[in-house]
């Protein structure tokens, strides 16, 4: 395979988490911590690079250690990998700051049954090289957190007023309390995803339209 | 007959010592890991909670240079303990510059709307009230219950919190109640309006932690103050 072959492999592996298999807005996968966490900007960051942390670290794990872990016993290895950086991960934030590490409360501890982890060990990195797993790693954790990033920036706004904690529209702003609930989340979250369906209908129709177009242009020509 | 069944036994044994080998050093690689990040963090955690905690209480006692930490003893006399101490029933006296006491900082717990909130408080023993409150922890609805955190006309409450005791001097004077609605005198803490349930768990850790602890602040007030001196 020729070097730009590779490199654009690499490029694919990474830049799919991001928009085409992004685990929240394509997969609908770690709705758990998408609908409570993302009340604040801060809280939807710090979720997101706490994860994408845990998953790139337990994609480099496991894939190094994917030829002596039989397979009778993957699915226990992996979350006992997983359950070993979350801990890890639970303690840096509360050395890094214990506000946030309040506010996240229980939720950090819940990112060893998030789904995207567990599935992307079982889906890649057991079957995949050590460079291919942490950049696919990198990629799923920086979609996850894009997307959480995307939820709290409108969830916060409209709720509170604020982004990242600066008050954005005065005294008198009268906010939209349910944003900040869970159902908002849903609202949120359906918006997003009614958006991001539109986005890629307009898009497979305009590829459509484009092929037609073509085909029809060849077959006048010949 | 007896062979097929020896076969897959000897299959299963070779099976079993390569599954304990992969789990056994997983499971090693992964106890590493978490202790030596336990031992990195646990200083700097320790140190991020003393610092929060001492800032807390600065913010709930104004002009406060210096603090000491108490604890009562059988009888119900405050002694001093270290800083650092792992007591957990701890009363902390405020001084300012001149070693005058401030006030003294209590903390109180309970169960909150959906788990236990921690908070601490400041008492004047001049003014014989509460005169400011912390939330050190708490797990409460985001946007409703977590109002006991940052809503301004809640925490006014507690500005001037009347907690002074009758004449036997081993009872307030008046109980400390919730009322919704505007306060009517000093001894009300106001509710916030769809908050219910949070702001009643705030009055009652406060009322019940008021009734022990004033008392016992006042028949110490003396060695309270004398330590400022020290």
């Amino acid at each position: 395979m020729s070097d730009e072959r590779i490199q654009s492999e690499k490029m694919e592996i990474f830049l799919k988490g991001l928009w085409r298999d992004n685990p929240v807005f394509v997969m609908l996968l770690g709705m758990c911590p998408t609908l409570a966490v993302t009340n604040s900007v801060i809280n939807a960051v710090v979720m997101g690079v706490a994860t994408l942390a845990v998953l790139t670290l337990s994609n480099l794990l496991i894939s190094s250690l994917r030829k002596l872990i039989p397979g009778q016993v993957r699915i226990a290895t992996y979350i006992l990998i997983i359950a070993t950086f979350v801990t890890v991960a639970d303690y840096a934030i509360k050395a890094a700051s214990l506000e946030v590490h309040k506010a996240l409360g229980a939720f950090i501890s819940l990112i060893v049954v998030n789904c995207i982890i567990l599935g992307r060990a079982e889906a890649f990195a057991s079957k995949n090289s050590i460079g291919k797993s942490v950049l696919d790693g990198l990629g799923m954790g920086l979609g996850f957190t894009l997307a959480l990033l995307l939820l709290g920036t409108v969830r916060e706004i409209l709720g509170n007023g604020s982004f990242a904690g600066v008050d954005l529209f005065g005294p008198n702003f009268q906010p939209l309390t349910l944003m900040i609930l869970p159902g908002g989340a849903f609202f949120v979250l359906g918006s997003y995803l009614l958006l991001f369906n539109w986005l890629k209908h307009r898009k497979e129709k305009e590829q459509k339209e484009l092929e037609a177009v073509t085909f029809y242009t060849g077959e006048a020509s010949r | 007959m007896s062979e097929t069944t020896h076969v897959p036994e000897k299959k299963l044994q070779a099976n079993s010592s390569r599954l304990l080998m992969a789990m056994g050093s997983v499971g090693f690689i992964a106890g590493i890991l978490i202790v030596f990040t336990f031992q990195f963090t646990l200083p700097i955690i320790k140190a991020n909670e003393k610092a929060y905690l001492d800032q807390s209480i600065f913010e709930v006692v104004p002009n406060t240079a210096y603090k000491k930490v108490f604890t009562p003893d059988q009888n119900g006399v405050l002694k001093p303990i270290p800083e650092d101490s792992e007591e957990p029933y701890k009363i902390f006296a405020c001084y300012n510059k001149e070693h005058r006491l401030t006030g003294v900082v209590v903390e109180a717990s309970g169960q909150g709307f959906q788990d236990v909130i921690r908070l601490i408080y400041g008492y004047d023993p001049q003014k014989q009230a509460v005169i400011g409150m912390k939330v050190l922890q708490s797990t409460e609805t985001p946007g409703l219950g977590d109002k006991i955190i940052t809503d301004a006309k809640f925490l006014s409450n507690f500005a001037h919190l009347d907690v002074s005791l009758d004449e036997s001097g081993e009872r307030l004077k008046a109980p400390i109640t919730l009322i919704k609605g505007p306060r009517e005198n000093d001894h009300q803490i106001s509710a916030i309006t769809g908050a219910t349930i949070s702001s009643r768990a705030v009055t009652r850790m406060i009322a019940r932690s008021t009734a022990i602890n004033i008392p016992l602040i006042k028949k110490n007030i003396k060695v309270l103050e004398e330590a400022g001196n020290e």
